[in-house]
């Protein structure tokens, strides 16, 4: 008896009846243009649109959810979101903990902006999004590191004189330089970096993670992720 | 929201400001406010009914009840705040969602901890994965509630454990003297005159609980600092309404609103002190009857 009032108790806090399942995609919502959260409120950006394709194709449901990137893998393993789709890359060390799709970005540049085009990115401060690809190179650079737990706070790092360049995805950096009337400028030349951007399951998803792989592979061999990938990025991004 | 906003890269000057603060997002960024608001008002009375509790178990006669109450505000009074929001909250919701699913998939085979993972059958979710997202907010702001309450229960539970061993011994034994009981006591006297030795405490307790809600960020909740520093950021053309870093004029109008929020719950503090003073045997009280002869 006290299981079944348990039982009831949790169903009805729960709230709503099961119904087909749905499929929570997790992304930040904070890194224009791969995603983020528009005027309106909603997430959008390529990912978005990316997303909505994929699990349309795949025959899913799929609901946004926005998380902070600091904490995003850890809520995929405790099954707050069952995708993540947050521009990350492939990495071996993220492999280790999470199972990636096929990327659905190419292996894509890395570049560093500063205020001049010869801002020391050498022995200077340099600025990164904590838990990132780049935070990682420029640890290993020899600069030094100074990490923020958003993409835009690195950006204002560099114009507010805490750091002497930001070193991130060449995508996300290439419109704060068009749009700053010269005041930012790339430094030196890009660095590849990452085996490209995919989405991260669980490991033990490896039923859904197929479903995902063959929407990608589809819109691959249809010819329809390239002009995605133009769109949102400009005619200057590397394609597939 | 007004149709002349549809295409804002038109606008310009008042009309371009007037649809940026009525974006979507503006408007989520106002609802924050009554979040923020809402679990103000649901918390308190949460977190003094867990203090009420705790320091009632802390005066008990009865040994393991006195222990409980003890070690409920060592514990947590002695846990740094930031890491309860992250540890405690996981650990919560992890532990309901395992009791589901003892009780709905006891056939369930798989471990339910895969190294990291932490994997209940589906039908356990908390709220299950297909309900809409607003119940999934709920959840968390319920956690959020939940958390906060034993927090400053705990904080709450010292403070009126205190109020109630300063009240005079003397009012008590009168009490006592007429043939109350242990309760009739504790209902009658003792509570009714501790209010005036908590209030102070408990007055800190709530100004530090208004400045600790963009904890509520950590519980997946998007209070008004977040929204702050989101709307604030650099915004390339990518958005709608493209604009420089305006960080500093969201946070100054937050500093704006805090100081409001704790100027008025200074007023309101003030009255009740005054009340709950009249006629006390305080120097407060005293005083306010010398001025009343």
């Amino acid at each position: 008896m006290k299981k079944l009032l348990l039982a009831t108790a949790l169903v009805a806090l729960s709230g709503g009846i099961a119904a087909a399942q749905t499929v929570r995609l997790g992304t930040e919502g904070a890194y224009p243009p791969f995603n983020f959260i528009d005027d309106a409120g909603n997430v959008a950006g390529f990912e978005r649109e990316l997303g909505d394709e994929l699990c349309k194709r795949a025959g899913l449901t799929c609901e946004w959810v926005t998380n902070d990137w600091d904490s995003i893998i850890p809520n995929l393993q405790s099954g707050n979101y069952d995708v993540i789709i947050a521009g990350m890359s492939i990495t071996d060390e993220r492999e280790k903990v999470v199972d990636f799709s096929e990327n659905y970005v190419p292996p894509a540049d890395s570049a560093y902006v500063g205020l001049s085009a010869d801002a020391d990115v050498k022995t200077g401060v340099v600025s990164a999004q904590v838990g990132t690809i780049q935070a990682g190179y420029v640890a290993e650079s020899g600069a030094t590191l100074l990490e923020f737990p958003t993409p835009d706070e690195t950006v204002a790092a560099v114009r507010n004189g805490e750091a002497v360049a930001v070193f991130a995805d060449k995508d996300f950096l290439a419109p704060y330089v068009a749009e700053s009337n010269g005041e930012l400028s790339f430094v030196g030349p890009d660095i590849p970096l990452g085996g490209g951007v995919g989405l991260a399951f669980r490991e033990s998803d490896d039923e859904l993670r197929e479903k995902f792989n063959a929407a990608i592979k589809a819109m691959k061999a249809e010819g329809v992720l390239n002009p995605l990938i133009e769109k949102h990025f400009g005619a200057a991004a590397k394609k597939f | 929201m007004f149709s002349s906003c549809a295409d804002p890269k038109t606008l310009e000057g008042l009309s371009w400001l007037l649809c940026y603060l009525t974006s979507g997002k503006h408007i989520d960024f106002y609802w924050s406010f009554l979040t923020v608001l809402t679990l103000l008002v649901v918390t308190a009375p949460a977190a003094m009914a867990f203090g009420f509790a705790g320091a009632m178990a802390a005066r008990s006669q009865f040994l393991p009840l006195r222990l409980l109450g003890k070690v409920y505000t060592a514990m947590v009074r002695g846990v740094p705040d930031i890491v309860f929001f992250l540890f405690f909250v996981i650990a919560l919701d992890q532990g309901i969602e395992w009791m589901k699913h003892q009780v709905v998939c006891p056939d369930w085979s798989e471990p339910i901890r895969q190294g990291l993972e932490f994997r209940v059958c589906p039908e356990a979710k908390v709220p299950s994965g297909s309900s809409a997202q607003i119940w999934h907010q709920i959840y968390g702001f319920t956690l959020a509630v939940f958390t906060f309450a034993i927090v400053f229960g705990a904080f709450a539970a010292n403070v009126l454990y205190g109020a109630m061993g300063a009240v005079p011994r003397a009012q008590l034994e009168t009490a006592e003297a007429y043939g109350m009981s242990h309760r009739q006591v504790f209902r009658r006297i003792l509570v009714p005159q501790m209010w005036t030795y908590a209030l102070p405490g408990l007055s800190n307790l709530w100004m530090i609980l208004i400045k600790a809600t963009p904890l509520l960020f950590l519980l997946g909740v998007k209070d008004i600092v977040y929204w702050a520093r989101e709307l604030g950021s650099a915004k390339t053309q990518a958005y709608a309404f493209p604009h420089p870093d305006w960080r500093l004029w969201y946070f100054l109008g937050l500093l704006v609103v805090y100081l409001c929020m704790t100027r008025v719950s200074e007023l309101i503090l003030a009255r009740l002190t005054a009340r709950l003073s009249h006629g006390q045997a305080t120097a407060g009280g005293e005083a306010m009857r010398r001025a009343a002869q």
